[in-house]
């Protein structure tokens, strides 16, 4: 990991060089500028650019590196732990979330630099799944306002689909046309054939096509430990280079640990600890970006006289109604050589019981095709099976042959499921976040259906010798957002409902979690954010 | 099954070290796993000698006379405190909880056999961390760390990722390796570019 600071007197480095550098605008902490932006994931990294290219004053600060992908990035899984939140939480309850590589992001970029580039849609009655399907919570959204932010940020990543897909209202066409399906992907596609259900090549977000600087993707399959080419479109190589260009500064390696209140309880600017030492940058908005985890360990460890039991917390829900997917898969031998390495993870994908709702549970779920790298398979091989030995390295030696197929299945938002400060701490002396997760019934009813589910697609598909494994994937909620203070963090647009000139703008404030990848949604709901924040600036007070 | 899979004879991904399959950082990086193994510097002798016999039990190379160091690297990461990101609530901290664990896997053995974990054969050892996997431990050094939890998601998570992130290991199974900037051409199955692997026919079933 590297520990020098690159964005720094008045340059940021070119994601899209080997070494060079950009210009980049430089406030002093000081100078009270319009918004400190805690995070440059999906969502402190688009409300980033956007606001700065409104013309507002913009600092966006971020705990981890800011990295040059040509050039920093090796094709190795334990070089590139580096790119993970690998501080540690402590996770407990009935069914303890696995973080770093699984879910968390520490460089420039956030997650999106590691993302896997599925960019699937909410299915639009998810914005009202209380009201129109009858669990959940509904957003305080509507899904056609959602549906043109996703045709922004769409855009905005030149994703690669197909023409025709096959599941929810008619949409205009990806931007970028769709890769040819791997080996491991057809496999999907034969098993949903034969089951006689559709399935589409993923939307995924690298370009099949030149796009600026970037080459189109040679299918390296390393793409969720860093993409080494800029292939893929992370916030890193498109929104971030944006916001500096639009006059945004970038703080890196720059920890902040809280949010400084005045006596009438408004937010006047965020305490960060950046090489070596504690500094503080005045601000009149500040929006928290952090994550799932980040966000609420960020609010609850920012007290103040108006806001006793941490920052907009008065109702005592941050940290509350945490949310996963529930990730568990099916994996078999194919006769065939599959070499599953090859290309991006996830090149099919089956939505059918998202859209299908003549089931036993609620919720949907999508089924994706699977390449994991060799550790990152021994891994979940010996934590499932046990298998040890030469038994072992057996199982592994048919790595060629293997194939996949695992879900992001939606699990229900539980008050029960929450991030608490624990009374450790770490080498900051900031407190350590202490997760507390277990599924529900119908969380267990989901994956039920799902394993059968695929264990029928995967035999379909010719693949025997079946296993199963189970884990999570993603992180959602936190700091929901609602119709009103008494039961949400933040209203329709991000806006604390205690603290006007708070926000929050990540995967914490969304209400539930459908079943597919939560980045493009984090993405598009930070894109419409930052337009709401730029409408109710220049609106006449 | 004793003898090492043998399913892709002749192929060696440190082959392409000088082709386009590998840049610079990445020849960095995996030059220094291959030239540069870290010296001891955390686990004392004992435990070294524990996690040595573990390491053999997990991932045995018998065939290799010069196998892939797997203690090395896991002492360097306690040395430098590498955390996951992770700390299971029933857990101590990782340096703890291998600390810990190790001295309960070798009283463990004792316990069953009046030997240490070390002093013990394969077959032995296994039974050994059969034991640990049925949660079925005797010996008091356990006190509240959970056997399999330890076992699974410590002990032997770190082993294999150790051992399947060494490009020995990538040959072994057939792996691309690395690939940048070169990637792929031929995706579709049964298909492979000639910088892949070539799997030997009679090894198939």
């Amino acid at each position: 990991m590297t520990t020098e600071l690159r964005a720094t007197d008045g340059r940021a480095p070119d994601v899209f060089s080997t070494d060079g550098s950009v210009p980049m605008r430089s406030f002093a902490d000081s100078e009270t500028v319009d918004f400190a932006i805690v995070g440059t994931g999906a969502g402190g990294g688009v409300l980033a650019a956007k606001l700065a290219e409104a013309g507002f004053s913009t600092v966006a600060f971020d705990a981890g590196a800011f990295y040059r992908p040509l050039s920093d990035f090796a094709s190795d899984e334990l070089e590139q732990e580096k790119l993970y939140w690998n501080q540690e939480r402590i996770s407990g309850g009935s069914d303890a979330i696995e973080f770093g590589s699984n879910n968390s992001g520490r460089s420039v970029g956030g997650s999106t630099v590691h993302f896997q580039m599925v960019t699937l849609r909410f299915r639009p009655e998810w914005f009202r799944s209380r009201s129109l399907l009858g669990y959940g919570k509904d957003w305080p959204v509507d899904w056609r306002e959602m549906w043109t932010y996703y045709d922004e940020v769409e855009r905005a990543l030149s994703i690669s689909g197909p023409v025709r897909y096959p599941w929810g209202p008619k949409r205009g066409r990806y931007p970028y046309r769709p890769h040819e399906v791997n080996a491991a992907g057809m496999v999907l596609a034969h098993g949903a054939e034969a089951l006689g259900i559709d399935w589409a090549p993923c939307p995924i977000s690298t370009v099949s096509a030149p796009r600026g600087r970037a080459h189109p993707c040679v299918y390296r399959g390393f793409c969720k430990i860093g993409c080494s080419t800029n292939a893929k479109q992370s916030i890193l190589n498109t929104y971030i280079p944006r916001a500096l260009a639009a006059g945004a500064e970038i703080r890196d390696l720059a920890m902040v640990g809280r949010v400084e209140t005045d006596a009438a309880g408004r937010a006047t600017g965020v305490h960060y600890q950046r090489d070596g030492a504690w500094h503080f940058q005045k601000a009149r908005n500040v929006v928290v970006a952090g994550y799932s985890i980040e966000t609420p360990r960020l609010l609850l460890n920012s007290t103040g006289p108006a806001h006793p039991d941490g920052l907009a917390n008065g109702n005592g829900l941050v940290g509350r109604s945490l949310m996963v997917h529930s990730n568990d898969a099916v994996w078999g031998v194919m006769d065939d050589e599959i070499r599953w390495y090859k290309g991006p993870p996830s090149m099919a994908v089956t939505e059918h019981w998202n859209y299908e709702d003549d089931k036993d549970f609620h919720g949907g779920y999508a089924v994706m095709s699977q390449g994991p790298l060799p550790a990152d398979f021994a891994a979940a091989l010996v934590t499932h099976t046990g298998a040890i030995g030469m038994d072992l390295r057996h199982k592994m030696a048919l790595y060629n042959h293997m194939a996949g197929l695992k879900i992001v299945g939606e699990v229900l938002p539980d008050l029960r499921n929450r991030v608490e400060l624990s009374d450790e701490v770490d080498e900051l002396g900031l407190p350590l976040a202490r997760v507390t997760f277990g599924y529900g019934e119908n969380d267990r009813a989901l994956t039920r259906h799902a394993n059968g589910f695929m264990r029928e697609m995967l035999s379909a598909a010719g693949a025997r010798d079946l296993f199963e494994t189970e884990g999570t994937a993603h992180l959602m909620g936190g700091c929901p957002m609602g119709f009103g203070p008494e039961d949400s963090v933040v209203d329709r647009n991000g806006r604390a409902w205690s603290c006007d000139n708070l926000w929050i703008c990540d995967g914490s404030v969304m209400p539930t979690g459908g079943g597919v990848n939560p980045s493009l949604t984090i993405m598009a709901n930070a894109a419409r954010i930052a337009d709401r924040i730029t409408e109710m600036a220049r609106a006449p007070s | 099954m004793t003898s090492p899979p043998r399913r892709y004879p002749g192929y060696d991904v440190l082959d392409k070290w000088n082709s386009a399959s590998w840049d610079d950082i990445t020849r960095d990086v995996v030059g220094r796993r291959l030239h540069d193994v870290p010296q001891r510097r955390f686990f004392d002798q004992d435990e070294w000698a524990t996690l040595q016999a573990l390491c053999d039990t997990i991932m045995p190379q018998p065939e290799r006379a010069d196998p892939i160091p797997l203690a090395p690297f896991i002492d360097a990461v306690m040395a430098e405190n590498r955390t996951s990101g992770t700390r299971y609530a029933e857990l101590p901290p990782m340096r703890e909880a291998w600390r810990r664990g190790l001295a309960a896997l070798d009283a463990e053995a004792r316990c069953r056999t009046g030997r240490g974990f070390a002093e013990l054969a394969l077959e032995d050892r296994e039974a050994v961390l059969k034991r640990l996997d049925d949660e079925d431990v005797q010996a008091p050094e356990w006190q509240d760390l959970p056997p399999r939890r330890l076992f699974r998601e410590i002990f032997a998570k770190e082993i294999v990722r150790t051992y399947y992130g060494h490009p020995t290991a990538w040959s072994e199974i057939g792996f691309g390796g690395p690939a940048s900037p070169r990637g792929y051409v031929r995706l579709s199955a049964n298909r492979r570019d000639r910088w892949e692997a070539w799997e030997a026919e009679e090894d198939l079933k």
